[in-house]
């Protein structure tokens, strides 16, 4: 899954290298200042040349990224990110994509574009900042708010479902789904890392807190009292175990999710495994699980192989292939010619 | 009535050697029409060919009905092909046929009207039982109640005399029966002295796995050709001379496929990759079609998941480095307008081909229409000038395509290449030019590292240079939002952009240097100039040449440059009493005509998703030549 022919710049790439000359202008607090530090990390673990690095975003407080990335950047339009991201990708393959979008941009208007651009597979790495507001229009409901939740555009509360971003992503089946809070910034350099290498389309839901206008929105996951408790770190190959004293896990009974508490060091054998490559059903049960009755899952949820789109596009271009192939006049003429003398 | 072998193995030996006598005409129009399910698009196909390949000049119309297929039988489901061969330069697919083939009583109901006095009625017979005749409204058959007899009409039993022909075949019923539009081309091979080989060997090429059906279509041809020769029916078979055409290899063309090809010569010459991001729309959807079939060219294609992601990527593969395009019609055109908004601001090449259809809304997608003029030019938020041109034949939609992509990288802009409908399905005989031929591309560069910023203009054009991701030391952000003078750092200063939204403006004028001096069809001044623009090309034309050769003070104007327009446009005007304007819409360049130069202009219009007939635009012209004042 690891891209190995990503070239790699001699002199190693620091964080610096990817810092704008332009001034970051969000919220004193918001949780998008830890985000963009830990892109520009990523990007230079990554190594990819920054004149190789493309970011694409769309509209929000959050597609103001590419102005504070030091590399190719394309702030487009509302919600249209994905379809411009894979515009750039199919014309030249060899640029690393990045799409940074939001609740509104991604799932709202762009919604339609998210879903195919998952299901299409460009190597494109996409960051979703879910804070579950609007806040560049100044705090109106988002698709990601909570059933009830009060706003300016929702004074009595709204009555609509909300749509969880990862079920989201992985009813498209997209190969690469993880999720990160921006307050842990390990697991979110962890979980980037991960995502940059991953050869296929990445999204990642970043859990993101907006300080005006939606504060606490995931107060149980990014509160140092309560977090260990309400964060399961998902890790392959190893139990689903949380607690600030590891001393609780997920297992299923009767089909259903459940925690189960037991003497630290002695996991029961019904402690499920995470497995990133299972089927999806068991990534989309991972979903259903959030506070308070249940943590809030981090980390890689699911990593598959599958070829992406540029490298089937390129494989036609092969097939088709032969001497006389790219003839311009003789694909002018067509099947029937005539000479008039 | 039986034909047997023999006679048939003569015929092939002696195509043309009809013992009747030959007359020699000048134009002719036909119309073969049926169920959409007859095969009348290919039997059409096929005549054109047979047609050009004796090097008449021609044009052709096909005209189908929306739905896939309607019920058989059914008035709204008939499907027409219309063409008109010449032994001189043809400009229209003919305003009324002289021979109409109907392979059933819904076509002849259809059509009847449109054709001209004492025109040849050439009818399946068989087709014309009860029920069919109820499914097209006929209380009784007008093929035997005398209500035909202002036309010539020879009732042919098409089905039966196919069958007869293939007996020994042992196909089913409706195999034999698909096989008779090959008998009715057969008897219009021998009335128009056409050549049976250029059909006879698509048939063997198209049904080379199928020798059964190559055998029964090769029949059924030729069984046509011998029943027209010997059936005391024709008095003269007719022959058209071949048309004054200037030397070269040819091929037939439509409107779509030259635009497909434009963009791929373009490429060529901008030495770029070429994109396409579209989504199937009626009547645009064949440049998508075409282009994704270009694999050997490396074009690189997506269907998209919408107008709006289509115009997006294509966006998207500019900023990195392709030559860009979208095809679309007129509700896709509407749903890609705050895109084309981001590639003005973003001063990104782009071509969007909008093949016009009749609106608003769904509208008529299969009609055709001018109506989205306003809309190219104008239909955006902000001050978002762009640069519209207009193709004005089929094969014409190649070269304006090529200009369109020309213009969109030197000036580093979109640019809007309008066709429609009636010439993205029409055709017409083209000189296939080799690329040599074509105008050089000017390939905004970028510079060195040092001195650059993505806004410096170059003095000229206006256009910002061209740097794309893979550039080292050209990394650099766009976007959406208002730009920084020459940096095109995100500014929310006022002048600044006042300044941005007059350069904008300005580059885009600037584009009118490139245009060519209009060329006037007949004296350079008099009482009525007629200004089209578009499709209306070859009625106004073949209108105006017919009035001039009666000796009628007019004369006519096309233009192809829409936005901005001709730098020599308003002293023409000025030179002429009266201004006409016909348009396939209410009076859209009419409105530009009289707001620009205040001419007090009139319109021609007409909205009924047809293009005009030359009649109605000679009747047109004629009003404005005895009006007075």
């Amino acid at each position: 899954m690891t891209d190995k022919n990503a070239p790699v710049e001699k002199k190693p790439l620091t964080r610096q290298d990817f810092v704008s000359n332009q001034s970051v202008r969000w919220c004193p607090g918001c949780g998008d200042y830890a985000i963009l530090a830990v892109v520009q990390k990523t990007l230079a673990a990554v190594g990819i040349p920054r004149e190789k690095t493309v970011i694409v975003s769309g509209i929000g407080c959050s597609s103001r990224f590419p102005y504070y990335v030091n590399s190719y950047g394309f702030h487009t339009i509302h919600g249209r990110a994905p379809a411009v991201a894979t515009g750039v990708k199919l014309a030249n393959p060899d640029l690393q994509v990045w799409v940074v979008t939001g609740d509104g941009d991604g799932l709202a208007i762009g919604g339609n574009h998210m879903h195919h651009i998952l299901r299409r597979n460009p190597n494109i790495k996409i960051l979703l900042f879910n804070n579950r507001i609007y806040g560049l229009t100044k705090g109106q409901y988002s698709p990601t708010s909570e059933k009830g939740k009060i706003t300016k555009s929702s004074p009595a509360g709204t009555i609509e479902r909300p749509v969880n971003a990862l079920r989201f992503a992985l009813a498209a089946e997209a190969p690469f789904v993880a999720r990160a809070v921006d307050t842990d910034i390990v697991t979110m350099g962890n979980v980037l890392e991960r995502a940059a290498r991953h050869k296929g389309v990445s999204f990642v839901e970043l859990y993101q807190n907006c300080v005006v206008f939606n504060d606490g929105a995931f107060e149980e996951v990014e509160d140092s009292a309560t977090r260990d408790d309400f964060t399961l770190k998902l890790e392959q190959g190893k139990p689903l175990i949380f607690g600030k004293a590891k001393d609780r896990g997920i297992r299923l009974r009767e089909g259903r999710p459940e925690v189960v508490t037991f003497k630290p060091g002695e996991p029961p054998k019904d402690i499920l495994v995470h497995d990133e490559q299972a089927l999806p059903s068991y990534q989309y049960m991972l979903t259903q699980l959030e506070p308070p009755d249940f943590p809030a899952p981090v980390g890689v949820f699911r990593a598959v192989s599958e070829a992406t789109l540029e490298d089937l596009m390129e494989s036609q271009f092969k097939a088709a292939m032969k001497p006389g192939a790219d003839d311009l006049y003789k694909l002018m003429c067509g099947r029937d010619t005539w000479e008039i003398q | 009535m039986g034909i047997s072998m023999k006679d048939q193995t003569a015929a092939n030996k002696h195509p043309k050697a009809g013992k009747k006598p030959s007359r020699e005409l000048e134009a002719v129009t036909i119309r073969f029409a049926g169920d959409s399910g007859d095969g009348i698009q290919l039997t059409g196909g096929q005549f054109t060919n047979s047609t050009a390949a004796l090097g008449n000049d021609l044009s052709t119309l096909p005209d189908y009905p929306a739905e896939i297929r309607a019920p058989a039988g059914s008035l709204p489901g008939v499907s027409g092909f219309q063409i008109q061969f010449s032994s001189r330069k043809v400009l229209t697919p003919g305003d009324r046929p002289q021979v109409l083939v109907a392979f059933n009583p819904a076509a002849l109901k259809v059509n009847l009207k449109s054709l001209e006095p004492g025109a040849l009625i050439i009818a399946n017979k068989d087709a014309f039982g009860e029920a069919n005749l109820k499914k097209a409204a006929y209380e009784k058959n007008p093929l035997e109640d005398g209500s035909l007899s202002a036309y010539r009409v020879l009732a042919v039993e098409m089905t039966h005399l196919t069958e007869h022909a293939l007996a020994d075949l042992k196909l089913a019923r409706p195999q034999v029966e698909r096989c008779k539009n090959f008998f009715a081309l057969g008897i219009m091979y021998w009335i128009y002295e056409r050549p049976l080989e250029p059909t006879q060997a698509w048939i063997r090429g198209k049904f080379a796995k199928r020798p059964e059906l190559m055998e029964a279509n090769l029949r059924a041809l030729q069984a046509g050709h011998v029943y027209a020769e010997t059936a005391e029916i024709f008095e003269h078979t007719y022959r058209v001379k071949r048309a004054p055409i200037r030397p070269g290899r040819y091929r037939n063309i439509m409107g779509n496929e030259a635009a497909a090809l434009g963009l791929v010569a373009a490429s060529r010459l901008a030495k770029k990759e070429l994109y396409l991001g579209s989504y199937p729309i009626t009547p645009a959807t064949e440049i998508l079609q075409f282009l994704s079939g270009y694999k050997g060219h490396r074009v690189k294609v997506l269907q998209a998941e919408d107008e709006i992601a289509a115009v997006c990527s294509s966006i998207g593969a500019s900023f990195a480095g392709c030559l860009a395009a979208t095809s679309t019609s007129g509700p896709g055109l509407a749903l890609k307008s705050e895109a084309m908004g981001l590639a003005v601001i973003t001063e990104l090449p782009l071509v969007i081909i909008n093949v016009q259809r009749g609106g608003p809304s769904t509208g008529l997608p299969t009609k055709t229409e001018q109506a989205d003029l306003f809309q190219a030019i104008f239909g955006r938020n902000g001050e978002s000038p762009l640069v519209v041109l207009a193709a004005a034949t089929p094969s014409d939609c190649f070269t304006m395509t090529v200009e369109a992509a020309r213009i969109a990288i030197k000036y580093m802009t979109p640019v809007v290449m309008l066709s429609d409908g009636y010439l993205a399905n029409g055709s017409e005989p083209w000189r296939v030019p080799t690329l040599d031929e074509l105008p050089k591309f000017e390939v905004p560069s970028a510079g060195e590292p040092a001195g650059f910023a993505p806004y410096k203009r170059d003095p000229k054009t206006l256009s910002r240079p061209w740097a794309v991701p893979g550039m080292p030391g050209f990394e650099h952000r766009i976007g959406g939002l208002e730009k920084q003078d020459v940096t095109g750092s995100v500014s929310y200063d006022a002048d600044n952009h006042e300044r941005m939204s007059r350069l904008r403006a300005e580059k885009i004028a600037r584009v009118a240097d490139e245009i060519p001096s209009t060329q006037v069809l007949g004296q350079p001044s008099g009482k009525v100039l007629v200004v089209g623009w578009g499709s209306t090309y070859g009625a106004i034309t073949a209108a105006v040449q017919s009035l001039q050769a009666e000796g009628q003070p007019v004369s006519s104007i096309h233009l192809r440059n829409l936005w901005p327009l001709p730098p020599d446009l308003g002293s023409i005007l000025k030179r002429f009493e009266r201004v006409l304007v016909p348009e396939i819409n209410l009076g859209q360049l009419l409105f530009l005509l009289r707001e620009r130069y205040l001419l007090p202009a009139v319109g021609l219009n007409k909205v009924k998703g047809q293009p005009f007939r030359v009649d109605e635009v000679r009747q047109g012209i004629l009003e404005q030549l005895q009006a007075k004042g």
